[in-house]
């Protein structure tokens, strides 16, 4: 079954426009409507595993029209988006009850949905950037959810940084435009091929790295970050730093920096050192928080830098003509981008669960909930043993794959930065499991429950993925159908454009 | 030149952002960046001399044919596309701000930001 590619903008838009009428009387209607496109999303880019395709928007062929592009690497993403949708939609369903207007939360929750899903479809620059916005308006609005002080706080920066970082995007778009004379990401690049790069388009790569940074918090644009995620209700932050920085940024950069401008040693030098930042930096200070979600926050840029990391190492590599290493780097990169959607969606979730039982989210003032929130307590150390890169789970074989890539090429400072970044992750998440659910119970924590239904479900989902997604790694057929075609989209660089210049003509 | 007086215009704005201490403040700078880039795109349009770029019957000769005149003055119209669309998504940020600044004045009564501080870092 092969559906047309907008099916995976629209579904979620129509369902977004939809909900509000919905109103608080029909909640449930709502709720179920609601969960039913995030599931038949998920379905749908399961079978996308494996195709590529394009598709020209109302039949005007390209570079006249739009186009939409799925290759390996879309795929990827749009697997990834749609799982962590899922869980986090399903988590909502009883989550979201203790807040009023819960139809308008879902409607938002869509439309951040169908722009991420447009990011990742878009073959045309400028229309990648009307669904980043999408994506982010719908996204400041989610993180102010609660109207309370905080919440207004933090979503007043997000929004003020991220419309910066839209309007540098926007401004080398423009100065792309004026340089190439098309809009279309394929054409773009093959007059960068036959130009090379003038000093406009190195502005405007400038412009790109420092706003596609800024959406995907790299130190040091990572300021509203440690904010922003805590602030938004748990499946927000689980969405924003599950997938959010990672479709809206290091996805879009990772397009933009292969396929349209083509790899150079200076940028790879560029990311490796943003990346290096936020790896070390994330952990130091995510080590001293007491605030769970904050801890998590800190540990996302933490996270979000391995996966810069294996993108800059690719490009670095490319760069150098040693093509063997770097598809194992950009294989590390991405397998760590898909390990740390799922699980730090998983702690974040639980952390949402832990805070809805005990009111609190310091750290400081739990303890023993262990006894009190067994089924948490399972599934947050299951995660945090991923994210710490215990074997056999899944976030270590993409840190394993990322040092064998910085020892493969000799890059050997990095393979140590990166095992001592994985050794402060262990002491972070350690801290999580020692205050929160060890030690002693307090008196005002006796009478906490643990949390019911779907909230469990969703978190055992995503466990279940924690543990098994070693596989995608070691079963040959899934690593040659899922993460391969990704990595080779990357390190094919201009076959992209080749390849849909040949489908227009 | 024109272009670098506009880059001039996105810098002034983004000081304006960061630098201000007034929320309302930081919305005008951020409005200011917005401009300075539509300009910057409608100028990359800009023709001296410059026609709307419809084709009428006037500028197709006997033989069917789209007449030199006609491009040499026709505009490209993409940039203005361009244009209207991002007006729009910085409409729909700006409402969005200026809401939050509301509510935020609502709940804090002032719009200071060295008063908003009840997160750290």
């Amino acid at each position: 079954m092969t559906v047309p590619l907008p099916v995976f903008v629209a579904v979620p838009l129509v369902t977004a426009f939809l909900l509000p009428l919905c109103g608080d009387k029909f909640k449930r209607l709502a709720t179920l409507l609601a969960n039913a496109a995030v599931l038949s999303l998920l379905v749908l880019a399961i079978t996308t595993i494996g195709r590529t395709d394009s598709y020209q928007v109302g039949r005007w062929s390209i570079p006249l029209g739009i186009n939409m592009v799925l290759d390996g690497l879309s795929s990827l993403l749009l697997l990834t988006i749609s799982v962590v949708s899922a869980a986090a939609m399903l988590y909502s369903v009883r989550y979201m009850e203790q807040y009023t207007a819960k139809s308008k939360y879902l409607s938002l929750f869509m439309l951040m949905l169908a722009g991420m899903n447009g990011v990742v479809l878009s073959g045309d620059i400028f229309n990648l950037f009307v669904f980043l916005e999408i994506a982010s308006i719908a996204s400041y609005a989610l993180v102010g959810f609660g109207c309370e002080h905080e919440q207004l706080e933090a979503s007043f920066k997000y929004a003020v940084l991220g419309s910066i970082a839209s309007l540098f995007i926007l401004f080398g778009i423009g100065l792309v435009y004026g340089n190439t004379g098309t809009l279309n990401m394929a054409y773009i690049s093959q007059a960068i091929q036959a130009r090379g790069l003038n000093h406009g388009l190195t502005f405007a790569l400038a412009m790109f790295i420092t706003g596609f940074g800024l959406k995907a918090a790299l130190v040091p644009f990572h300021a509203w970050l440690p904010d922003a995620h805590p602030a938004a209700p748990a499946p927000v932050s689980a969405m924003l730093s599950g997938v959010l920085i990672k479709a809206l940024g290091l996805y879009a950069m990772a397009r933009l920096l292969f396929n349209v401008f083509g790899v150079s040693d200076t940028v790879g030098w560029v990311m490796i050192t943003l990346a290096v930042l936020s790896m070390a930096l994330g952990a130091f200070l995510g080590i001293a928080q007491w605030d769970f979600k904050r801890l998590l926050a800190y540990s996302s840029i933490s996270q979000i830098g391995y996966v810069a990391l294996g993108i800059g190492m690719g490009c670095v590599l490319i760069a150098e003509g040693n093509l063997k290493w770097a598809s194992v780097a950009l294989l590390g990169g991405l397998l760590h981008l898909v390990n740390h959607a799922v699980y730090k969606a998983l702690l974040f979730l639980t952390s949402g669960s832990v805070e809805m039982a005990t009111g609190t989210r310091r750290m400081d003032q739990m303890g023993g909930l262990a006894a009190r929130l067994p089924f948490t307590r399972v599934t947050c150390t299951i995660a945090s043993a991923s994210i710490a890169g215990i074997p056999p789970f899944s976030g270590f074989w993409s840190k394993l794959i990322l040092v064998i890539a910085a020892i493969g090429a000799g890059f050997y400072w990095i393979a140590g930065i990166i095992v001592l970044v994985s050794l402060c992750t262990l002491i972070m998440y350690l801290k999580v499991q020692r205050y929160v659910f060890l030690g002693e119970l307090p008196d005002n924590l006796r009478q906490c429950r643990e949390n019911k239904g779907t909230m469990l479900l969703a978190m055992a989902a995503l466990a279940l993925l924690c543990i098994t997604m070693g596989v995608l790694v070691l079963v040959p057929a899934l690593k040659s159908s899922v993460l391969d075609p990704a990595v080779q989209v990357l390190i094919d660089r201009f076959e992209y454009s080749a390849r849909l210049l040949a489908g227009a003509n | 030149m024109p272009y670098a007086l506009c880059f001039l215009l996105f810098t002034i704005g983004l000081l304006c952002a960061v630098v201000k201490k007034n929320m309302v403040k930081i919305i005008i700078g951020i409005m200011i960046m917005e401009y300075a880039v539509n300009l910057f795109l409608i100028m990359l349009g800009y023709r001296l001399g410059g026609a709307a770029p419809i084709v009428s019957p006037t500028d197709v000769n006997p033989e069917g044919a789209i007449v030199p005149q006609f491009l040499a003055s026709s505009v490209d119209p993409l940039p203005q596309a361009l244009v209207l669309t991002s007006i729009v998504i910085g409409l729909g940020t700006l409402a969005l701000m200026v809401s939050i600044c509301i509510r935020t004045y609502e709940r804090y009564g002032t719009f200071d930001i060295t008063q908003i501080r009840r997160l750290q870092g």
